[in-house]
């Protein structure tokens, strides 16, 4: 039977995980609002996210804040580049053929990661002091509480760009009907550009700030933005605040399970609940029904 | 032969069609005239099936077609055109028109495999079958152009050509000469006398009067998803509900 | 007719059926020109991939469809064929028709709720069920032998004689994947073939033709996981050993790599695309750090240049290009 503390430390990491993979499903729902595609090269700008801090600390000596900062800005500039040098050439409105280039575009940056930083597995240090705090029985590494903080912080400067600036305006506009919003002279290859370099910098962020609890290594995104990937699923795919719910409540899930059953098979047990979801609403928990 | 009862069709909340009753005789050409939004492609679509009804019924010569899947109704002999072309457009003029004859029998998967000579002697038929029907539309010559290069008029008949194929006892045509030219359009309203020529029972939703009026024998005017008027051209021509609700409203924003 | 015409009428009439008997004689001679054990198997590797290419082709060329998860159905061919022929003692080719007909049922059991799904639905669904089979096969290592995976599995004989060298492998994978090409092919000429096309490009329109979109879907669904375990099922006996590392998501995206690069729709590029991405690596020797990179440019301009794939699009460009000049004529 596990005591309170096993079950609030179960909590924070199911919380800690949920954050993160709400943080990627963001950045496969901008994508996916403003082109109706899945951008598989989102795991691996989660995987740069970590490369970037580690040689911003590293190999340019900055000092963290500087380098989280300097390491979310050049992910997001990666993002932007695969648009335009990846996705964009192709004049192919078929869904099946972009959701395989951004396959061959992941292939690409994979293949790239470990030519720059090699295959080997680095560690990247926390935020701050790796003093664990305790909390009623249960202990907190204080990096979890960074997570929580800067993705509730990434999440609100998001809803401020969409909600009440002239970008987010046309980011909604290309996303319900990018016929009118060209009419209207909005430059969709623009837009698009934006949200693959948000796309970028959220998923470089999650890298950023999850690789010192992981390891790093230029396949680590694979596994966690797939995860990110099922919390968008989950949430609805394209709605925001599905996707939040969705990592939250995956991330939870996850955790919980490894508690009750076996931390072996904890990706069975995250991709079974999202299988079960699916074949009950295909839709997702959160996604509107067909009509 | 075609009997619609009171179909009703909400979209979230927004009405579509209400309480919709008429009958297409067999072998007449019946028109579904109305303004846009009348709910004419609506009402096409819960024929065709691809759109259920909330209300109503559907007979065809005494089968009741609501609630069968779209699937089952071209072998009930209904056959139908879109309103924006729906064809295939990476498959040949030829093959688009062979996807017609699905009804003709579906193919198992283990026949379609091994293709014995008796799967070929079949398909060898359905091919002559589809080859005389482009005969027929003089499209011969383009049996083999993959569809996404012909032209528009081209494609509206590889269409029409596609839905006889199978040759259907109910023909429903959504808008068969929008956006074609006045010669394709005369070219179509001569297939579609030669068709009612042949005894085939047509519905025909179209905007165009003068095609409408030339070929029907009986028309049904939507107003706002109700039927509100229904009579011979000539009635219709002269029906004050209808001037008002159509022809009326066309003219004042023409 | 002249008695040219009439040749050239019979080898157009026939060129599908030619083509197939002309490659079966060019790989009947093979094992002697190649005459080395490495080339052989190089060559039984392509065909092992080739039928499960050729399934997958049908599925996402064919179809439209998207499976990021056929390695799965690859790993439960070659897992079931392992296991059974180890543990149980099974003759290796009743394993081989048991496993395929219960990866068969299997998938169709997967079919009936995820083929209701549409786009990145389906591509999750996929992918989701090929990392639950692959965390299954790493971890339950009491039966799957865990990341070192299972060693001896017997090889498969034929009146007697054991399928044990290169050479022998080569007419047997060889052997199937002809057999399975020309199932494909008959599939894509057949109207069942067309129906799946039209399934593809438009499915409202495909139904009110009369086609069962739901039950078309399924059934390819089915075939191709049947093709993929017959080739796990050939990967397992040709290599006796097999481990989870073959059978992940990347070699799912390999497989996806094979069939874009051939061509979507196309069996023969699919022979052409599985080709290619085999050969690459023994002619990349020197550029292994650059593997990865190259095989992505390769997808990436590819689907840039050609959408359709490298022997579909330039069939279609060929056959625009050829009707647009007999116009002009």
């Amino acid at each position: 039977m596990p005591t309170l503390s096993d079950l609030l430390q179960f909590l924070f990491a199911g919380l800690t995980n949920g954050a993160v993979y709400a943080l990627i499903a963001l950045g496969f729902c901008v994508v996916h609002n403003t082109m109706g595609i899945v951008n598989f090269t989102q795991v691996d700008l989660v995987s740069l996210g970590g490369m970037f801090l580690y040689s911003a600390l590293f190999l340019l000596g900055l000092p963290m804040p500087l380098a989280l900062l300097g390491a979310v800005a050049a992910s997001a500039l990666s993002g932007a580049l695969v648009e335009r040098l990846g996705i964009r050439p192709s004049r192919s409105d078929d869904h099946l053929v972009l959701i395989f280039l951004t396959i061959g575009l992941s292939v690409i940056l994979r293949g790239v990661m470990k030519l720059a930083w090699g295959k080997n597995r680095m560690a990247v240090p926390p935020l701050t002091a790796d003093e664990p705090i305790r909390l009623w029985g249960a202990t907190l590494l204080p990096q979890i509480l960074w997570i929580l903080l800067l993705t509730g912080g990434a999440v609100l400067i998001l809803a401020w760009v969409f909600r009440r600036t002239a970008l987010g305006l046309c980011m909604r506009g290309v996303a319900s009907n990018p016929a009118a919003a060209a009419i209207v002279g909005i430059d969709g290859g623009r837009i698009r550009m934006v949200s693959f370099a948000i796309a970028g910098g959220v998923g470089g962020l999650a890298g950023a700030l999850v690789t010192p609890i992981t390891t790093l290594s230029y396949d680590v995104g694979v596994l966690l933005g797939l995860k990110g990937f099922a919390a968008a699923i989950l949430g609805g795919f394209g709605s925001f605040v599905g996707a939040i719910a969705g990592g939250l409540l995956l991330g939870l899930l996850e955790s919980l399970a490894a508690a009750g059953l076996s931390s072996a098979y904890k990706e069975v047990i995250a991709f079974g609940i999202l299988l079960l979801v699916l074949f009950v609403r295909p839709t997702g928990l959160l996604g509107k029904r067909k009509g | 032969m075609l009997r619609i009862e009171g179909i009703g069709k909400h979209f979230g909340g927004v009405p579509a069609l209400s309480d919709v009753t008429f009958r297409c005789r067999e072998g007449w050409t019946t028109a579904l005239i109305g303004p846009n939004g009348a709910g004419k492609s609506t009402l096409i679509n819960c024929i065709s099936g691809i759109l259920a009804p909330d209300t109503g019924q559907i007979h065809l010569q005494g089968l009741r077609l609501d609630g069968l899947p779209a699937h089952r109704r071209p072998f009930l002999g209904v056959g139908r055109t879109f309103q924006n072309l729906a064809l295939f457009p990476r498959l040949t003029v030829l093959e688009n028109v062979l996807c017609g004859l699905t009804p003709q029998g579906e193919p198992s998967m283990l026949r379609s495999l091994l293709r014995l000579p008796a799967t070929r002697h079949r398909e060898r038929l359905l091919r002559l079958k589809a080859l005389e029907m482009l005969d027929a539309f003089g499209l011969t010559d383009k049996s083999q152009w993959p569809v996404s290069i012909l032209s528009y008029g081209d494609r509206k008949r590889v269409e029409l050509a596609r839905a006889l194929v199978s040759e259907p006892r109910l023909l429903l045509l959504d808008e068969p000469v929008a956006g074609l030219n006045a010669e394709e359009t005369a070219r179509i309203g001569t297939e579609i006398r030669r068709l009612h020529g042949a005894g085939l029972t047509i519905l025909l939703v179209e905007h165009d009067m003068d095609l409408v009026m030339s070929v029907s024998d009986h028309i049904v005017v939507l107003d706002s998803g109700r039927a509100i008027a229904s009579g011979t051209p000539g009635q219709i021509r002269s029906d004050p509900r209808v001037i008002e609700a159509y022809l009326g409203r066309m003219s004042a924003t023409a | 007719m002249t008695p040219r015409d009439k040749i050239l009428y019979f080898l157009r009439l026939h060129r599908t059926g030619l083509t197939v008997w002309l490659l079966a004689g060019f790989l009947l001679a093979f094992p002697a020109l190649a005459g080395n054990p490495y080339v052989l198997g190089i060559s039984n590797l392509i065909a092992v991939y080739l039928i499960a290419v050729i399934g997958l082709n049908l599925f996402i060329g064919y179809a439209g469809q998207i499976s990021l998860g056929h390695a799965a159905y690859v790993g439960l061919g070659a897992y079931g064929s392992a296991l059974l022929t180890i543990h149980f003692d099974l003759n290796p080719w009743v394993a081989m028709a048991a496993v395929a007909a219960a990866v068969a049922f299997a998938a169709f059991l997967v079919a009936i709720p995820t083929l209701r799904l549409s786009g990145h639905y389906l591509a999750m669904a996929t992918l989701g069920f090929n990392i639950v089979c692959h965390t299954v096969m790493t971890q339950w290592d009491q039966v799957t032998g865990g990341p070192s995976g299972l060693a001896g599995i017997p090889p498969l004989s034929l009146g007697g004689v054991s399928i044990d060298d290169e050479a022998k492998f080569h007419y047997l994978v060889w052997s199937f994947a002809i057999v399975v090409l020309t199932l494909g092919l008959n599939l894509a000429r057949s109207s069942l073939g067309l129906a799946l096309a039209a399934v593809a490009q438009n499915e409202t329109a495909a139904e009110s033709l009369g086609i069962q979109v739901g039950r078309a879907k399924t059934r390819v669904f089915v075939l191709s996981a049947v093709l993929a375990s017959l080739s796990g099922s050939l990967f397992a006996h040709c290599f006796t050993f097999i481990n989870p590392d073959s059978f992940t998501i990347f070699n799912s995206i390999e497989l996806v790599t094979m069939v874009v690069i051939g061509g979507l729709g196309s069996i023969w590029g699919s022979l052409f695309g599985t080709t290619l991405i085999v050969l690459l690596p023994e002619f990349l020797h020197f550029f292994d750090a650059f593997r990865d990179i190259i095989h992505g440019l390769i997808l990436v301009t590819v689907l840039i240049l050609l959408p359709q794939g490298l022997v579909s699009g330039l069939r279609d460009l060929l056959r625009i290009k050829l009707l647009a000049g007999r116009n002009n004529a």
